[in-house]
């Protein structure tokens, strides 16, 4: 029977509290980015769209030299905000969540988005003419209608982070205990000749998150159905 | 209620230029699909923006070239040709949406006695996608009334519902409306709706109003033009069933009719063209209802000449061309014989 070291527990661990903090921290930002997509009418639409998106076609390792330069120490954000305020976010566990939220954020965008686009029109004007304001529209109407969607980009967004690996090895390192995710250990693992069995039983731990987040999220998704 | 509205909005496809004042507080706006409406509807409520002009609701402007109230300030309740009530609320919360958003001082209608008039009490904690048609439509006009509105625009409420819904509704439409006091106006394209629901008419044709109305003068204008003539409405009461046709009161007259039996008052239409004249009393005819009556007076319309009849205390319209008007010697105060066949008469509720 395969046993896990510290290290292993370590690396299941942190995927799941980077995953977890990624996704919970772009929840507001893409339900904000979905609704200004879906119900605003702005100059630079288009680039705005073009620039969620671009993380879903740009290699992850992009991605990650990307943030490394504008968050490292000689970066526009690391040297004019970090620094100033004695934060340090490269190779840290922090700056995992970083590239993982980004790299997940457009799946996130576009699940809510498909959901928002689902509601009917004249439920807005209907909220409207009973004397809602457009922030209580949102948060009465858009919100609780659009909350598949919501979900559904969390669960995307969660699963996309457990297999992060690109930008998150280029950004936050390999660091056992500190910044090693399970794509990093099984990475490891693989490398090296006598890794295989602990890398196959990593995959089988990978598999196994998978499978419950998605059941998860059948779960309430036929759950919310029902509930009509 | 003082509605006052002088805006012009282009589109591509075509221009709405609309002037108009009204102060009654039954208003119907009566014109073809396409003819801008909706659109009306929608500038009023400010739901989309006029190019220019200015509208005024009780001597508040809600829209001129400085204003522009939001629509959730306007405090005009709207009542679409779907329900479009908040699927994942309750009947309750459904209703109380407006009601919870109204300041106090505006709050003048409860929920208990709205529930009561629309008769909506035993659905209040259901969900609303398990509603029928008709309750839904009843839903979303109790919602629109406990907003409190200064005034509520019914949008072809009934155009998604069938015939016999359409009827059952008519009355809680009006009948909520004149209970809270709230006026109201009332888009449809649907003639017989606009004798139902409105005592004043603007007509409406390409983003323009050509007239302005009763009911009663419009239905009487189109009668010549229109395919079913004149509709008369004709409220029966008193149903007995006599040998596979039921009998009814109509003032002091009694009605043959084709149906299976009556609820105690019921509304029928009749055509005009369903209405044969006779100069003197026929010895025997197929038609059931040969009723006494006197002409009032006639009008013409299109090629047409409509004759209207006071029959028992009651007014009936029919139709002639004036060969016959002729033949039959029309004229007011003449006394005349009207045949109506009992399967002529159409109930709608």
């Amino acid at each position: 029977m395969l046993e896990f070291s510290s290290a292993e527990y370590a690396a299941i661990l942190l995927s799941l509290k980077v995953s977890v903090v990624a996704t919970i921290l772009s929840l507001p930002f893409g339900f904000a980015v979905a609704y200004a997509m879906t119900y605003r009418k702005f100059r630079g639409k288009v680039a705005l769209d073009v620039f969620v998106n671009l993380p879903l076609t740009l290699p992850p390792v992009v991605i990650g030299y990307i943030l490394l330069l504008l968050l490292g120490q000689r970066g526009f954000i690391g040297q004019h905000v970090l620094q100033p305020l004695g934060i340090k976010l490269i190779f840290t566990w922090k700056a995992a969540v970083i590239a993982t939220a980004v790299v997940g954020f457009p799946l996130l965008v576009r699940s809510i988005r498909i959901g928002m686009e689902t509601i009917d029109q004249g439920l807005l004007q209907a909220s409207c003419s009973l004397g809602a304001g457009w922030f209580d529209t949102m948060l009465t109407i858009i919100l609780p209608l659009s909350l598949r969607g919501v979900i559904a980009g969390s669960a995307l967004m969660f699963a996309r982070g457990l297999g992060e690996f690109g930008a998150t090895i280029i950004v936050a390192g390999n660091i056992p205990g500190v910044t090693q995710t399970i794509p990093l250990a099984i990475y490891e693992y693989a490398s090296s000749p006598s890794g295989d069995a602990m890398a196959i039983a990593l995959c089988v731990v990978s598999i196994v998150i998978s499978v419950a987040v998605l059941l998860f999220h059948e779960y309430l998704s036929r759950r919310m159905t029902r509930g009509d | 209620m003082e509605l006052r509205v002088a805006i012009r909005k282009r589109f591509t496809s075509f221009d709405l230029n609309v002037d108009f004042t009204v102060s009654q507080d039954r208003i119907g706006v009566f014109g073809p699909s396409g003819s801008g409406k909706s659109t009306l509807v929608n500038l009023i409520a400010g739901l989309q923006q006029p190019d220019d002009g200015i509208i005024q609701l009780d001597g508040t402007t809600l829209f001129d070239a400085k204003t522009n109230v939001p629509t959730e300030r306007r405090r005009i309740g709207i009542i679409f040709q779907h329900p479009h009530l908040f699927p994942h609320l309750s009947v309750r919360r459904n209703l109380l949406y407006g009601h919870t958003r109204c300041t106090p001082e505006n709050r003048k209608i409860d929920i208990d006695s709205l529930v009561g008039v629309l008769q909506i009490g035993h659905l209040l904690e259901r969900g609303v996608n398990n509603l029928s048609g008709g309750e839904k439509q009843r839903v979303a006009l109790g919602r629109a009334i406990l907003s409190n509105p200064r005034l509520l625009l019914m949008d072809e409420p009934l155009s998604a519902l069938d015939d016999t819904l359409r009827f059952q509704i008519i009355p809680y439409l009006r009948g909520a409306c004149e209970n809270f006091g709230i006026p109201y106006l009332f888009i449809s394209h649907s003639l017989l709706e606009m004798r139902l629901m409105a005592d004043r008419v603007i007509v409406f044709d390409n983003g323009r109003q050509t007239a302005e109305t009763t009911p009663e003068e419009l239905a009487r204008d189109r009668m010549g033009i229109s395919t079913v003539g004149y509709i008369n409405l004709l409220h029966l009461t008193n149903p007995r069933e006599r040998g596979g046709i039921t009998s009814f009161q109509w003032g002091t007259e009694e009605l043959l009719v084709s149906t299976e039996g009556g609820t105690g008052e019921n509304l029928f239409e009749l055509s005009s063209k369903d209405v044969i004249l006779f100069k003197k009393h026929p010895e025997a005819i197929s038609a059931r209802n040969l009723l006494h009556c006197q002409v009032v007076r006639t009008f013409a319309s299109g090629r047409k000449i409509g004759v209207e009849l006071s029959c028992g205390g009651e007014r009936l319209v029919a139709e002639v061309v004036a060969e016959a008007a002729a033949e039959l010697g029309i004229a007011e105060g003449v006394e005349i014989f009207a045949a109506i066949k009992a399967s002529a008469f159409r109930e709608l509720r």
